[in-house]
């Protein structure tokens, strides 16, 4: 397998897992704003979902992580598509959204003392993608400029 | 066409991901966040406890900060219940509100929990707003909920005329406010939040983890007393007892 094969698995595989972050960062964003907490069955949720952390500036957390998910997902795509520039992007957005997912986790175990399990699946899903980008074999400037699907981009 | 096909993909995402938002949005038919309830945000200390369940010399007092809308309090309000009558009457309950933002009725809940209050009901209401969470917090927009609310006062034999006009009523408004922002006075931030004789206990709100509270906090006042403490039988409380 090529590096450059490999390359686009790996990007594709991180648009996929952005996508499952998207459905969760939604879903929870929708929720917050119709006022439901209860759906995770249990109350760690609500402890979580309505404590102060959940919104920045009245804006619902989850769903600056809907965005993020969604750059995710399409500096992956580009990426896999051949798009060099996307893979920086990429890799800038699921650095900070590392830092934040680590900041959260320390809110709910050491601030609210309480795990929502959709929060904890969206920082699974972060630490995959960051543990893909790192795994991600680099290739060298002359393949990449090859493999440039859209260098007028 | 290649060139294209990631943005194709990209913008296809986008308007799924717009519409199935808004699908489920509409689905859940519920009124978005900003029009009622609002976090106090000043740090000036609140007054006295307006509810206090209990013998005023209990050795132990538990304070919650609770929200009617929020499930979890509900849940910790039936352990409470329990514990009550386990300790009684060496434990006392104190309750403040804490509406949260994200829940459509609780500020109309604790308003009315506290109109009832005037005409020596907020227990009562507190136990049914709890017991019946699951079916006013359903409700689709406020005027639906209040419905629910008066009913509960009917069922609890209140001055219904009274009860509506308190429900909105400047004092009323102004003793779920001094709480709420007695609770950010002492940094609360969610619900629910128990202090057990002023030190916060750490959520799950288990029945083993608060017994074990207080076990200690009664330990803490009474230490001689401390082992007799886990092997007295529970006490009834009477119906109406020690309420406020």
């Amino acid at each position: 397998m090529t590096g450059a094969r490999s390359q686009t698995i790996f990007y594709t595989i991180a648009a996929l897992i952005a996508l499952i972050g998207l459905a969760d960062a939604t879903y929870l964003t929708v929720t917050h704003l119709t006022g439901e907490d209860a759906v995770c069955g249990s109350g760690d949720c609500s402890a979580v979902l309505g404590s102060v952390y959940a919104t920045v500036a009245g804006i619902p957390t989850a769903a600056f992580g809907a965005l993020a998910y969604f750059a995710v997902f399409s500096s992956a795509l580009l990426a896999a598509f051949g798009y060099t520039r996307a893979r920086i992007f990429l890799t800038l957005v699921v650095a900070v959204m590392f830092g934040v997912t680590v900041w959260l986790l320390y809110v709910q175990a050491f601030i609210l003392h309480a795990f929502c399990p959709f929060c904890l699946l969206s920082a699974a899903l972060t630490f995959f993608l960051a543990g893909i980008i790192v795994a991600t074999p680099s290739t060298t400037p002359q393949v990449a400029a090859a493999t440039e699907g859209g260098s007028s981009h | 066409m290649k060139r294209y096909l990631p943005f194709v993909i990209i913008a296809a995402v986008a308007v799924l991901t717009v519409g199935a938002g808004a699908i489920l949005y509409r689905a859940k038919q519920r009124a978005i966040a900003g029009g009622g309830v609002t976090r106090p945000s000043t740090n000036e200390v609140g007054a006295e406890p307006l509810h206090v369940r209990g013998q005023p010399g209990a050795p132990v007092t538990l304070e919650e900060f609770g929200d009617f809308q929020c499930p979890s309090c509900a849940t910790a309000a039936e352990v409470i219940g329990k514990l009550e009558q386990d300790y009684s009457p060496r434990l006392r309950v104190v309750w403040r509100n804490f509406p949260l933002a994200m829940h459509a009725h609780a500020l109309e809940a604790a308003l009315a929990a506290e109109a009832a209050g005037l005409q020596g009901h907020f227990w009562e209401m507190h136990d049914l707003l709890y017991k019946d969470q699951a079916v006013w917090s359903r409700a689709l927009d406020p005027a639906t909920a209040g419905q629910f609310f008066a009913a509960y006062a009917r069922s609890l034999r209140l001055d219904v005329e009274r009860f509506a006009r308190d429900s909105t009523s400047d004092e009323v408004k102004a003793r779920v406010i001094s709480d709420g922002e007695h609770g950010v006075s002492r940094g609360v931030k969610n619900t629910p939040t128990l202090f057990i004789n002023d030190r916060e206990v750490r959520s799950p709100f288990s029945p083993e983890r608060l017994h074990e509270a207080i076990d200690t906090a009664l330990a803490e006042t009474t230490p001689k007393a401390s082992g007799a403490d886990r092997g007295s039988p529970p006490a009834k409380i009477q119906p109406g007892e020690g309420r406020k």
